[in-house]
């Protein structure tokens, strides 16, 4: 954001403007993954700011912003960053999650392909804040050039002095690893990821402790988003009423929705949160063909399905909780009229099946027999009575697994029948006693 | 992922002195050849970036993966040995991970996504007319691994690019909206040798190369102009782009801005 690329108008016009890009706007200018792009872009200039201010009052200026996690969970970031220990008696720890894996999200990558140094910076300013003097970007395996970038990034960024020793002649030191996954999903789940970056199998870790308490190394420590971190440079050079000048009350600022699926123009559309599917479509073209919309998920596969009577939903965290789901990651995946929700379902059991880590009987075994009566049901050899099973297997999962891996594996099968539970129905009936493993079997076969 | 390698790792603890080498004691002397000098000095330079050893473990069997192409037996010992740690806390992590893969890989990895969104764009007719050129299903090699041409197949869960869907990765490079033919083509080309370009991402190399920049190694040939290698692609900014298009903007910054005052203390 610069002055000079300040719009024509005044503020409260561009307040009012459905795309506000933010994090996604150095994304257009040529090599913006570059040191040289990113400082022509003003970039590293909150890092000076933050520099010369107290820890203390990054934390509050973040509070005072209202940002919110970007991952999944919301939670608030300068509440989460407060829970650090003042004192310096052991290290401290910030960790960027950076493991982008729940269905349908597909942010992250992006940003750190284009603007892997908006999270270098965010990354200073949040170490700072936190007085922690080593970072470590957990990022998944399979992101390979995403790796690659932040590699490059690192390496600049130490040349430049923005890493490294005494910073900016400020006194602050920081290190940057970029660690590479091995592909688990769960891993996003951020004890999993700790134990991970131990060199551990990834599997959560019970809370309390909380990492802030006991987090990488029994050290305090904060996991955070990349989109999070990214956010923080632009908190810090436009300040929190900025920030809250764009989306909601209590859910503020810009956030990237991730549009997959059915749509004319798929892709990264950063609007203020509380934007509605409706006018995101609008943006987007429209829904492919002009096929209409069946079901979509406003936030990855663990959030409970919406249909198009959820046009209008506001999507921030509070209006998609209202509506019987969750925001989580903005990653919209929509889906037309042509597919079948028993299959979508049995296709997202199967993976939550794949990526269950074993450590809990209700996810392991529950997420097993979920993915086995669905299959069963989509080849036609269910029963009526297999509806019943699958929302009681649903209910001794949901809140009773070690982690959220459960309850998201839930979401769509609770949700899908909720909306959908005459096409589970019909399944039952039209395929009775047919031979119809040919489609689409494929996936269960393959494993 | 509770799959077992095929051996057992008490043997090794269990293995009484004085008596004829066994099975996993000439595995090791085999580690000893097969991890020379300079895999043992990146791997210690695995264990320097971390305040603690154990850290390395996930890196070190990338590594592992880069000078085999596989985790072997040897591997994991290797990886034990380096952090003092037995090979059974080695396997249960080795084990744990999809990007381990426990038989011999292809100089190609393709995976292909079929988690639901790309599946239903696509994603499953792609999986399996690949599965069928090759002749090879889940995890299999077509060729012979290692050697030229050869690609292994896997179909892999969502790869955080749904506004590509369906997509493929070969070497974890990204391969963007597919369709059955274009995934055919690739792969037929990758099996004469050649190596078609990916549409985000780095020219390909071959699986090991991949490993050891996993590993944290980017000091290769061209490894540069790797990280410079285009990722932009129309869907990434269409967003950006129309708002540019249509001049909206986010709010403009303030000239000047009141920072909290330092919280008291309690």
């Amino acid at each position: 954001m610069t002055e000079a690329n300040a719009p024509d108008g005044t503020a409260r016009e561009a307040a009012g403007s459905p795309l506000t890009p933010v994090l996604t706007r150095r994304w257009l200018s040529p090599e913006s993954w570059s040191l040289r792009t990113y400082e022509q872009l003003e970039g590293y200039t909150a890092l000076r700011t933050a520099l010369s201010l107290h820890p203390d009052q990054l934390t509050e200026l973040v509070k005072a912003a209202g940002l919110r996690g970007r991952g999944g969970a919301g939670f608030p970031s300068g509440v989460k960053w407060g829970f650090m220990p003042k004192d310096r008696s052991r290290p401290h720890y910030l960790v960027i999650n950076a493991d982008e894996g729940e269905p349908g999200t597909c942010k992250d990558v992006p940003l750190m392909m284009a603007d892997p140094h908006s999270l270098l910076e965010g990354c200073v300013i949040a170490a700072y804040a936190m007085r922690a003097n080593n970072c470590m970007i957990y990022v998944r395996g399979e992101a390979l050039h995403c790796i690659r970038r932040l590699h490059h990034a690192v390496r600049e960024a130490y040349e430049a002095g923005y890493l490294g020793e005494n910073i900016l002649d400020s006194g602050f030191d920081l290190d940057v690893v970029v660690h590479a996954g091995a592909g688990a999903y769960i891993c996003g789940e951020e004890t999993a990821l700790l134990d991970s970056l131990e060199g551990k199998r990834g599997q959560p870790r019970l809370k309390p402790p909380f990492p802030a308490q006991a987090g990488l190394y029994s050290s305090p420590t904060t996991v955070n988003n990349v989109e999070t971190i990214a956010s923080v440079p632009h908190i810090v050079n436009g300040g929190s009423d900025w920030f809250r000048g764009m989306g909601r009350e209590k859910s503020p600022g810009p956030k990237i929705f991730s549009l997959s699926g059915h749509v004319e123009r798929p892709g990264q559309y950063e609007a203020p949160l509380g934007t509605t599917l409706r006018e995101l479509l609008e943006l987007a073209g429209g829904m492919k063909d002009g096929i209409p919309l069946k079901f979509w998920t406003p936030g990855g596969s663990s959030t409970p399905l919406f249909t198009a009577d959820h046009l209008d939903v506001p999507l921030d965290f509070e209006g998609a909780a209202e509506a019987g789901s969750m925001l989580g990651t903005t990653a919209l995946m929509i889906f037309n009229e042509t597919v079948s929700v028993p299959w979508a379902v049995m296709k997202w059991t199967q993976f939550y099946e794949h990526e269950s880590c074993g450590k809990c009987t209700p996810c392991r075994e529950g997420c097993f027999w979920l993915a086995q009566v669905l299959e069963r049901m989509v080849q036609g050899r269910g029963t009526e009575q297999d509806i019943d099973t699958l929302l009681d297997v649903c209910d001794n999962v949901l809140g009773r697994s070690f982690c959220a891996l459960g309850d998201g594996a839930v979401s769509p099968i609770t949700s899908g029948i909720k909306y959908f539970r005459e096409e589970f129905l019909a399944l039952c009936e039209s395929n009775r006693g047919q031979d119809t493993t040919e489609e689409p079997a494929l996936a269960g076969v393959a494993r | 992922m509770t799959e077992q390698f095929d051996y057992t790792t008490t043997e090794h603890v269990l293995t009484p002195g004085g008596q004829s080498p066994t099975e996993s004691e000439e595995r090791a002397a085999a580690g000893e050849a097969v991890f020379g000098e300079r895999v043992r000095a990146e791997a210690r330079s695995i264990i320097e970036r971390y305040p603690e050893a154990r850290s390395a473990l996930l890196p070190m069997l990338h590594l592992v993966q880069s000078v085999q192409g596989h985790v072997t037996a040897e591997g994991m010992s290797f990886c034990a040995e380096q952090l003092a740690l037995s090979t059974a806390e080695v396997n249960a992590v080795a084990t744990f991970y999809t990007m381990y893969k426990r038989q011999p890989c292809g100089r190609f990895l393709v995976s292909v996504c079929t988690n639901t969104l790309c599946a239903a764009m696509g994603g499953d007719g792609i999986y399996r007319a690949l599965s069928e050129e090759l002749g090879v299903g889940h995890e299999e090699t077509a060729g012979t691994p290692g050697e030229e041409g050869s690609v292994t197949l896997e179909h892999a869960e969502c790869l955080a690019a749904c506004d590509f869907a369906p997509v493929l990765q070969v070497n974890y490079e990204y391969f963007d909206n597919q369709t059955t033919e274009s995934a055919l083509e690739t792969v037929r080309a990758l099996r004469r040798g050649e190596r078609p370009l990916p549409t985000r991402g780095a020219p390909l190399t071959d699986f090991r190369d991949t490993e050891r920049q996993l590993a944290g190694f980017f000091d290769g040939p061209g490894s540069e102009e790797a990280a410079e290698a285009s990722a932009a692609a129309p869907e990434t900014v269409r967003g950006a782009e129309l708002a540019r298009e249509r001049g909206w903007n986010a709010p403009p910054v303030p000239d000047e801005v009141e920072f909290p005052p330092i919280p008291e203390k309690k």
